[in-house]
């Protein structure tokens, strides 16, 4: 009784503090005020489910319980489909399988959807080598993205280099825009870190606004050529699938790359440098070398997903790369779950297909996606999927197991 | 005997804060050295100094190696632990999401050579490599009584287990000279004096020095060969147990007017 | 004719100025109480704006005076965003203490992002003309060449408000019970301040600085937008970070001299690289000194 009492003070609170923005719209111009009071009712009636759930949450969170179960289900039982191999091959296979059949069965405009879906799924898993493994908070991922594009615009407008030539040279390029950035930075606390990198990326893609010669200015870059294939002149459909390969193809390599980088020397000492810098330092590690290992490596994938991304739309311009885009693929490794694969590559299709297909949801999507970040650093900061612990083949438990057995 | 560690005039400011006061300290081989004082008498901040998480305003460090003296003043911290200085922490600075083998082969870091290309090839030499730092770090979990819980997260061991798995960090590091900040603070009796034995086999089993900061007498007493006694940041003592037992100005100073011994 | 042209830059840039040190002293205060970067501060801004436009929008209608709406509209302002501010903190600051410093950063990103769309969705995505409700100054007509009745509204009502903003910190209760916060939230908890109460404070003490802060500029612009909040907020971090943040005087100094900096770059060079130039200033000093002009350097303990 008493929770239900202080949910309703809350939904009278929100509505009194929402009561200007939400109930009343002035149209200057016309000198009329619409009045929009369903719109505080349902506000009111939303803030008093949202305040019991709240409340339990909270209980939940403070008896150390999970706080969401439906997750924690996934979980379980991805767990137990990781641990039981043939299950794991076949899910493996059917996920691959479904991917690879996608754009022969449905239209263009979803084999089009379904290509920024992966980008974004790159683009994430690139900044999770950042932000998820290394735990440098970088705000101006958007940045190295823009990288990418500009130097395939760039150089095919001024030089007429092709995809496959500007490919390697976008990861270059976004390499020492990453690298030009870690230096300066090394010192940083988390925070002005995270600053600064925004602010690179602001002075990025201001730059990309303004210098008009190099970039076309506001207006951007168009008719950049979609990938040839040996020469081979693609209709659309045809140029649309080959580019859906071609992400997939990057998709599973960066996946591969980062599984493999996360199992081995260099992502143990990322991990460390996430969880303590002054341990990570007196264990030995070259704190500068690592730093900037992971910058690398994040901007190297973004660098790629940008030269890819020109060639899928053929055209580029600076408001591709802001802030919000940035964040956008932040709340994607946030709700994913900081370092972990699966759970990012999850969370990026889930982010970007989710307002495609739902349209009700796509007018909310920002909306959402901020909501997304302040609830899952309240209640779930681990991620959707958490708790992945990689495992360690001890010579001398094989050894004491066959010796047991034997 | 020779000395391993060789500390000279040492000093130390925060501000108008004088932390550290021309402070001498030398370490010879397989020694287990005690730094003790009252709170605030700047005895982690001499760790700091000498690990080069501090730049020391003045004074030298130098570890001597066979033949070779080094120089680690104006060293960065992961080139100190490279040359064989490895520490814990007063505060435990564990990596707590990781687990407890991970934590140690953290340690073996700068033991290993692989870098991204090796990472991403797995070629033979790296898998080797990997294979040799995880049974490295087994068999020192093994030896700090851990490796049943090889595989839980960091954060959720007992006190007195992480600060094991502190030393057993430090020990992946293969150092010449292990420096451990308060290892006993926290620990009830019975897991102190197992950590007593666990200190003794370290040094025993390995060709190494030691440098203990502790506030329990029992332990300093009882472990030490010898002990240096600092109080607001300058040495006021240094010598044998029983030689600290009897200091007027020890007792005086650290132990207080009531009587101890 | 050229010093009046400087003198014309000069004021400009300490209008602008002021406006930046108004919201700046909300970053430095919950900075300097919890360490955090108060992402959606620029958007409780924003929000103050709005406020204002909307009471402004309704009173017009009554056909209240000019200079009477303004009072009232500057004064919902200030109300709603202190419960904004209030609200912000309780929802998506509170949760976190005690978290990885770095959770309460993204959750405070998210609130900026969310708060944005909120406004976005619930208003418009147009810029809106704000109405123009400033009293002329007769005896402006003297120096009107270098400053407008804006101008002057803007530089005395910023000044006053940071006047008693000091006057609060230095002489009140509350304000020395927030001072000791800020130095040792431990001990001053020990010496029964209620830390909680103290943080819910400068929360609205902050915010409604925003919201003055906000109504000042949509009256000296004539329009409000969305998105103003995002680059305001950026440009006031960076005036915050510049004085040093965490210190009061230098959020003032620091807003003074972004303004001034943009003024002079934009009248003598170009106007094209004004936001660069502010970006470019917040990483030269986070990168250098990262202490500001007016901090003290803190050293990390181990
Ligand atoms: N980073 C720092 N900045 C300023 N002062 C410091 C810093 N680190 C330590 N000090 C000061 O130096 C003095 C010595 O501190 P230190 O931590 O070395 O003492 P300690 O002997 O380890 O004490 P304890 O037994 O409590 O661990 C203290 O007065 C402390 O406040
Ligand atoms: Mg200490």
């Amino acid at each position: 009784m008493q929770r239900i009492l202080k949910s309703a003070l809350v939904a009278l609170w929100f509505m009194v503090l929402t009561f200007p923005l939400l109930a009343i719209k002035i149209n200057p111009v016309s000198k009329t005020v619409s009045w929009h009071f369903d719109r505080v009712a349902m506000l009111a009636v939303g803030i008093f489910v949202l305040a019991l759930g709240w409340d339990w949450c909270f209980s939940r969170k403070n008896r150390g319980l999970p706080v969401f179960s439906l997750p924690q289900n996934i979980t379980a039982r991805m767990s137990a489909i990781a641990n039981n191999m043939a299950l794991r091959r076949a899910s493996l296979f059917f996920i691959v399988g479904a991917l690879v059949a996608m754009p022969l069965t449905s239209s263009l405009y979803q084999t089009n959807i379904m290509i920024s879906a992966l980008l974004y799924v790159m683009l994430a898993l690139g900044l999770n080598i950042v932000v998820g493994l290394a735990g440098q908070l970088v705000l101006g991922y958007a940045a190295f993205y823009a990288v990418g594009a500009y130097t395939y615009g760039i150089l095919f407008q001024h030089f007429g280099l092709g995809f496959w030539a500007c490919l390697p040279l976008g990861g270059v390029f976004a390499v020492l825009f990453g690298l030009g950035l870690g230096f300066p930075v090394l010192r940083l606390r988390g925070d002005y870190l995270a600053i600064v990198t925004l602010g690179f990326g602001e002075i990025v893609r201001l730059s990309l606004q303004n210098w008009s010669d190099l970039t076309g200015g506001p207006a951007g870059i168009a008719n950049i050529p979609r990938p040839g294939l040996f020469g081979v002149d693609l209709s659309l459909e045809g140029s649309t699938t080959y580019i859906y390969y071609l992400v997939l193809a990057a998709v599973f390599l960066t996946v591969l790359v980062i599984g493999r980088l996360r199992n081995s020397r260099v992502g143990l000492a990322l991990k460390a440098l996430r969880e303590d810098e002054i341990a990570c330092e007196a264990m030995g590690i070259n704190l500068m070398r690592i730093k900037l290992s992971a910058f690398a490596l994040g901007s190297c994938w973004a660098g790629f997903a940008g030269v890819i991304f020109a060639a899928k739309t053929t055209f580029i311009n600076p408001s591709s790369f802001t802030f919000m885009d940035s964040c956008m693929i932040l709340s994607m490794v946030v709700l994913g779950g900081m370092g972990s694969i699966s759970g990012v590559a999850i969370a990026a299709m889930i982010l970007i297909l989710a307002p495609e297909y739902l349209r009700a949801f796509s007018e909310y999507r920002m909306l959402i996606f901020g909501l997304i970040m302040v609830l899952m650093m309240i209640f779930r900061p681990q991620g959707l999927v958490s708790g992945e612990k990689l495992t360690y083949r001890i010579s001398a438990l094989l050894a004491k197991g066959k010796g047991g057995a034997a | 005997m020779k000395p391993v560690l060789e500390v000279k005039g040492l000093s130390k400011n925060f501000g108008g804060l004088r932390a550290l006061n021309d402070v001498d300290l030398t370490i010879h081989q397989g020694e287990i050295v005690a730094l003790i004082g009252p709170n605030g008498a700047g005895k982690t901040t001499f760790f700091n100094c000498i690990t080069g998480i501090y730049v020391p305003t003045e004074g030298s460090v130098t570890l001597h190696k066979g033949e070779q003296a080094i120089v680690l003043n104006g060293k960065k911290p992961h080139e100190v632990t490279a040359l064989g200085m490895a520490r814990t922490f007063q505060n435990i600075r564990l990596f707590p999401d990781m687990t407890v083998l991970e934590n140690v082969m953290v340690g073996r870091h700068c033991r290993t050579k692989a870098g991204i290309i090796g990472a991403l090839l797995r070629d033979p030499i790296t898998r080797a490599e990997t294979q040799d730092s995880i049974d490295k770090s087994y068999a020192l979990l093994e030896s700090v009584n851990l490796h049943e819980v090889y595989h839980e997260t960091a954060r959720n061991l007992s006190y007195g287990a992480q600060r094991r798995l502190e030393i057993a960090r430090a020990m992946a590091t293969e150092p010449q000279v292990l420096l451990l900040d308060e290892p006993a603070a926290g620990m009830n009796p019975q897991e102190t004096r197992e950590l007593e034995g666990l200190v003794q086999q370290i040094r025993e089993q390995n060709e190494l020095s030691i440098l203990l900061i502790e506030h329990d007498m029992g332990m300093v007493m009882s472990m030490s060969d010898r002990i240096y006694v600092m109080e607001y940041g300058s040495r006021i003592a240094a010598g044998t147990p029983a030689e600290i037992r009897s200091n007027p100005q020890v007792i005086k100073a650290y132990l207080g007017e009531g009587d101890y011994a | 004719m050229d010093f009046q042209y400087f003198l014309e830059l000069f004021f400009g840039g300490l209008t602008r100025g002021s406006i930046y040190a108004l919201i700046a002293l909300g970053y430095t205060l919950v900075y300097g109480i919890i360490e955090l970067i108060n992402f959606a501060h620029g958007e409780v801004y924003m929000i103050g704006a709005f406020t204002a436009l909307i009471v402004a929008g309704l009173l017009g209608f009554t056909g209240f005076p000019a200079a009477g709406i303004l009072v009232v509209a500057a004064l919902a302002a200030v109300i709603w965003c202190a419960a904004y501010g209030y609200t912000l903190e309780k929802v998506a600051y509170k949760p976190l203490r005690g978290a990885p410093r770095l959770s309460p950063l993204i959750s405070a990103i998210g609130m900026s992002i969310f708060l944005q769309n909120y406004v976005l969705l619930s208003q418009t995505s147009d810029f809106v003309p704000f109405p123009r409700l400033l009293p002329e100054f007769d005896f402006l007509e003297y120096i009107g060449y270098i400053m407008g009745p804006s101008d002057f509204l803007i530089l005395v009502t910023s000044t006053c408000t940071m006047v008693a903003l000091t006057c609060f910190i230095r002489y009140t209760k509350m304000g020395k019970a927030m001072r000791a916060t800020a130095q040792n939230r431990k001990m001053a908890m020990l010496l029964g301040i209620d830390a909680d109460r103290i943080i819910s404070l400068t929360f609205i003490v902050g915010s409604a600085l925003a919201a003055i802060g906000g109504v000042l500029i949509a009256s000296h612009m004539g329009q409000v937008n969305f998105n103003i909040g995002f680059l305001a907020g950026m440009k006031a971090f960076t005036a915050a970070v510049l004085g040093g943040i965490g210190s009061l005087p230098g959020a003032m100094l620091g807003g003074m001299v972004l303004g001034l900096c943009e003024s002079f770059t934009t009248g003598y060079i170009s106007g094209n690289y004004e936001d660069v130039l502010a970006f470019g200033i917040l990483i030269v000093i986070l990168i250098f000194r990262p202490d500001g002009i007016l901090g003290k350097a803190k050293v990390q303990k181990v």
